[in-house]
């Protein structure tokens, strides 16, 4: 009954976002508003159709409804009630349902806004918007149905299908198979809503440069409107990264945060060009240059969203897993290519329209400077990009597979995000149009004289790696300039106002949000990069086998195995759990519990470190192996990780930034923005 | 002149970067020595840049499949014979293909590997200096007014003329 | 494609900057770069589709030709595929830490040494991502006497784009692919059903 609600909502839904599309369309052709007012509606009723369609799967999993293929794949008896709702997007069918909602959510937001200003922009944002709902929705309902059924064949099969086969029996099971483990941790239940958050919210900007690329409207009004969702946008797909990075940290065992496997690059590439994006759309506010190449950023941001979910889902990347059957990889192909083409036919048609008045005065002007960002972060990507797609290449010419590991990524990006700090530390010196070298240089010497102090202070506290100590000056650097600049500012508010130093800092960041939020990610990034510095370059790792009482030694380190007990668990898991005492230069610090937890219904085992965590370091214990009578020993992994906090701390800094620079501004400076001068002279419509 | 200096130092550091991922490999002495003595690090330590076919993108120090412990085993094997890190990944490439590596073996179409992405920044760098000359130079033809560079006063008095007309 | 859509605007953008710095030549030199353009998104689209095909084929398809490897055994003796035209041959991927391959390891041997005398069915078993004590210790503890090599570089697994193991390929005189069984035979005469009708004549 209820799966019947959620498959009705769902089915009615999709032919609906059809009906949407060719109604905008048809408004546009013919003139009427009537018509566009009617897409407008079916858009805004995908929402209210898709929430239905999601709490019946919800009450499904809930419930324990085994007869549905997907509740009983993805939840059990045993599972608690919270990772029951979760388990809406623990599974393939699930989550593109989930990734449908948000989407719905999202379009119907931006729908709802007021189009006074911009209503040629309107049927082409819902033709947008619709068209990727209605593949998401495509893909549910005739490839991946999280409402499909399993029934029984006279042949003793069991078949999943949503209406029944003919002579075929329901079959109910008593119990499902469960959650995949790995996906039961905190950091993996928030990891994947955020990825989708901020894919689904880059998709409005998109749109809206295809509106307007579309109505050949070639100002710079859909980035004036698009400016806060593309940063809400890189607000949840930075969470995203982050979350997933903690998530591997914590529950996947190997001492790191971030192992260049293809299914994160997928979704770090649409980070790279969106970041790219937020920062050049920033010389065609100010200087209105670059028309060009934000059009490109955006639509290379969508076209990397679609390509990700592509290449995780599709089975195209590793062709040894069960997924690699699903028809969803030829209709995401086609997809993809209709994408691309679509895009780039738009692109080429509009280019000369899309000409502005190039001119740049200065190398060292920030708009110079943001040039340079662009082309490292396009660097980085082309790098992720050709590391993903070569072993496709390698396998269709020689036929033979090649990896592509961590030390390709490693090398290659190096020097890359060394020069992004860098500039990161010089560009906000730099200012618009004219910048000589004596005015930079006048600005930069003061902040690069203090921050050297930093690397003479490792250099004199016994650290010889000098890419480490170049890339504490960098941090360093940045961090002092960024400083300074706060500094300066709140300094020079506080005397001419006659603010309090406090006040005057909370007017400032208020009153210009985007740069000083801009400026705490720089900081959060620093944070970032010190701590990236510290565990690439310092960690450390032993394996020993102990026997109980015996000691193992790394860096100040020392662990000793005090005993080690195997037990069974109520939900379902059979659990080896050590006892380790953790002494630092021979100081009792406490007790760490590493273990093994092995899940009986999935047959997964999984290693949960133990972690001791400071800011100054970490000590992180893996229980690798065990004898069977504990006595007798078992083997230890473990990693001596220094300055790896500043990492989450700076994901925190970054993220407070971001929603600083979000946050709605208030109606006055919203005023502020060059509005006027921009607004073409005739007002096109299609 | 400060841009073809910029572009040469990037020659520079892509090539050192180059040559860092190739010039890889030592020459150790050969000396036998009893598995026992091995220890984990040193296993681990060579493992690491070692990938098995059967658990994908997980390198082989931590993958915990038996496959994986059988291969860690020749590892210690092969350092007990006195076999150098090079030579026990070469044995790795040619017992179950290239993708045992961590990166592509330098050659044939790999090549492309490395290539493509130091080439593909070289060529953006030299676009970006093209583009940063062209737009420094004044336009040649004193450019028309633009309507877009027209403030909203001005239209207003321009519309009200015309209307007035 | 990020490279080839950053790379093509570029030249784009350049060529347009150019233009507005001279106005001499138009349009003419603003070809190159959609086509460069359309190129690189049409390349990558062709990387992609053949990707997703061979993911999407699955293994050799029953009732075509089987791709003709060498196999060198663990005793040194070289065998081709191709020499053995004109005899029934079973393909049998395994691997000593698999354990459903145990399950069937005793019934292959077994319906080997009824075959053996014939002449008629080679069986050739194929070593998968294994280390060769460990394998050796495998064949010995089940006393298999087929001849059994190293999948030397993955290439034999690869060609056939096996998903795991075991699996079993079985083909005719004629050198085309007749059966593939998926995880372990269950028994001695499901073996022998494969094999014994494509031994009448």
């Amino acid at each position: 009954m209820i799966t019947d609600l959620g498959y009705g909502a769902l089915a009615l839904t999709f032919f609906l976002a059809i009906y949407g599309v060719v109604a905008a369309v048809w408004g546009v052709r013919k003139r009427r508003p009537d018509w566009i007012d009617s897409a407008r509606n079916a858009m805004l009723l995908t929402f209210p159709l898709l929430t239905l369609s999601c709490l019946s799967l919800i009450y499904l999993l809930v419930n324990g409804h085994y007869e549905v293929e997907y509740v009983a794949s993805v939840t059990s008896n045993s599972m608690p009630l919270y990772l029951r709702i979760t388990a809406l997007w623990g599974g393939q069918a699930g989550s593109l349902l989930f990734w449908s909602w948000l989407m719905s959510a999202f379009a119907s937001a931006v729908t709802l806004r007021n189009w006074q200003r911009d209503r040629e922009f309107l049927p082409w944002v819902i033709v947008v918007s619709l068209i990727t709902l209605g593949f998401f929705l495509g893909l549910t309902l005739f490839v991946e149905n999280p409402f499909d059924r399993l029934w029984l064949l006279p042949s003793g099969i069991a078949v999943k299908s949503f209406f029944a086969p003919e002579m075929a029996i329901p079959y109910y099971q008593s119990d499902g198979k469960g959650l995949n483990p790995l996906l039961r941790h905190p950091g993996m239940i928030i990891h994947p809503p955020m990825l989708y958050l901020g894919f689904v919210s880059f998709v409005i900007p998109f749109a809206f440069a295809i509106a307007a690329l579309i109505t050949n409207r070639s100002d710079d009004r859909w980035i004036q409107i698009t400016r806060r969702w593309s940063l809400v946008a890189w607000l949840f797909l930075s969470l995203g990264l982050i979350l997933g990075g903690r998530w591997a940290y914590d529950v996947l065992g190997w001492g790191g945060y971030w192992g260049w496997d293809p299914v994160e690059i997928a979704a770090f590439m649409p980070w790279l060009s969106g970041t790219a994006f937020l920062h050049s759309v920033m010389i065609q506010e100010k200087r209105g240059m670059l028309k060009h190449w934000n059009m490109i950023l955006i639509i290379l941001t969508y076209n990397l969203v679609i390509f990700g979910t592509f290449l995780t889902r599709s089975g195209v990347l590793s062709s040894v897993h069960a997924f690699a059957q699903s028809a969803i990889g030829p209709l995401f192909f086609t997809y993809i290519g209709a994408s691309f083409v679509v895009s780039l036919s738009l692109l080429l048609q509009r280019w000369q329209d899309l000409k502005s008045d190039l001119h740049m005065t200065s190398l060292l002007s920030r708009e110079a400077l943001f040039l340079l960002n662009n082309l490292l972060f396009m660097g980085i990507l082309v790098i992720c990009f050709w590391g993903v797609i070569f072993p496709l290449i390698s396998e269709v010419v020689t036929g033979q597979k090649v990896t592509v590991g961590p030390p390709f990524y490693e090398r290659a990006t190096a020097p890359l995000f060394a020069g992004l700090l860098l500039l990161m530390g010089i560009a906000p010196l730099a200012a618009w149009r004219h910048s000589t070298v004596q005015t930079l240089g006048k600005a930069v010497w003061k902040p690069t004289v203090v921050s050297v102090a930093v690397p003479l202070i490792a250099l004199i506290g016994g650290v010889r790696n000098w890419a480490a100590l170049f890339g504490f000056w960098l941090a360093a650097f940045v961090a002092c300039v960024t400083l300074y600049e706060y500094g300066r500012a709140v300094l020079a508010r506080a005397r001419s106002r006659d603010e309090q130093l406090l006040v005057a800092f909370w007017n400032l960041a208020g009153r210009n949000r985007r740069r000083y939020g801009g400026y705490i990610i720089h900081l959060g990034v620093v944070l970032m990069a010190i701590g990236i510095i510290g565990i690439e370059l310092f960690q450390k790792e032993t394996q020993g086998t102990l026997a109980q009482g015996e000691e193992l030694r790394l860096g100040p380190y020392t662990m000793r195995f005090e005993s080690l007990a195997v037990f069974d668990t109520a939900d379902g898991r059979n659990v080896a759990r050590a006892v380790v005492s953790v002494y630092k230069n021979g100081r009792f610090l406490g007790e760490l519990y590493p273990r093994r937890d092995y899940y009986y219904e999935s047959q997964q085992p999984m290693t949960i470190p133990g972690l001791r965590s400071t800011i100054e370091d970490d000590f992180y214990v893996l229980l690798v192996d065990w004898q069977p009578i504990s006595s007798e020993g078992a083997t230890f992994k473990v990693y001596h990780n220094p300055l790896v906090n500043w990492l989450w701390l700076g994901g925190l800094v970054f993220i407070i930034g971001t929603m600083v620079a979000a946050w709605p501004e208030g109606e006055k400076s919203a005023a502020t923005v060059r509005v006027g001068r921009r607004t073409p002279l005739v007002t096109r419509t299609p | 002149m400060s841009a073809r200096l910029r572009l040469f130092s990037w020659i520079v550091v892509w090539i050192t970067f180059f040559l860092t991922i190739l010039g890889s490999s030592e020459i150790a002495l050969a000396q036998t020595r009893d598995p026992n003595s091995i220890s984990d690090d040193e296993v681990n330590a060579i493992a690491k840049y070692l990938y098995c076919p059967v658990c994908e993108n997980v390198p082989l120090d931590v993958c915990g499949t038996q496959a994986c412990e059988q291969w860690r085993q020749v590892v210690r094997q092969k350092l007990a014979e006195g076999w150098n890190e090079a030579q026990i990944r070469q044995y790795f490439a040619e017992q179950y293909g290239d993708r045992a590596l961590a990166t592509p073996p330098p050659r044939g179409i790999n090549w492309l590997m490395y290539i493509v992405p130091p080439v593909a920044i070289l060529l953006g760098v030299w676009m970006l200096v093209q583009a940063f000359r062209s737009w420094k130079r004044p336009p040649a033809t004193a450019a028309p007014l633009q309507p877009e560079s027209l403030s909203p006063e001005v239209l207003k008095r321009i519309e009200e003329e015309l209307r007035q007309r | 494609m990020a490279s080839a859509k950053n790379k093509s605007s570029q030249v784009l953008m350049e060529q347009t900057s150019q233009e507005q710095g001279t106005t001499s030549k138009p349009a003419v030199r603003l070809r190159w770069g959609p086509i460069l353009a359309w190129l690189i998104v049409i390349t990558l689209l062709v990387i992609l589709g053949v990707g997703l095909l061979r993911s999407q084929q699955g293994s050799v398809n029953v009732g075509e030709p089987i791709p003709h490897f060498t196999l060198t055994t663990f005793e040194g003796k070289t065998i081709r595929t191709a020499d053995l035209k004109g005899k029934v041959l079973l393909i049998n991927f395994w691997a000593s830490w698999c354990k459903p391959c145990e399950q069937e390891a005793a019934d292959l041997e077994t319906a080997w040494r009824s075959y053996q005398a014939s002449g008629e069915v080679i069986f050739l078993g194929v070593n998968y991502v294994d280390t060769e004590p460990e394998a050796r210790a495998y064949l010995e503890k089940f006393a298999i006497t087929y001849p059994n090599g190293p999948d030397l570089g993955t290439r034999i697994s690869q060609a056939f784009r096996i998903r795991g193991v075991p699996e079993t390929y079985v083909v005719d005189q004629n050198g085309v692919l007749q059966f593939v069984q998926i995880g372990p035979f269950r028994s001695l005469a499901q073996i022998k059903s494969v094999i014994d009708p494509l031994l009448q004549p």
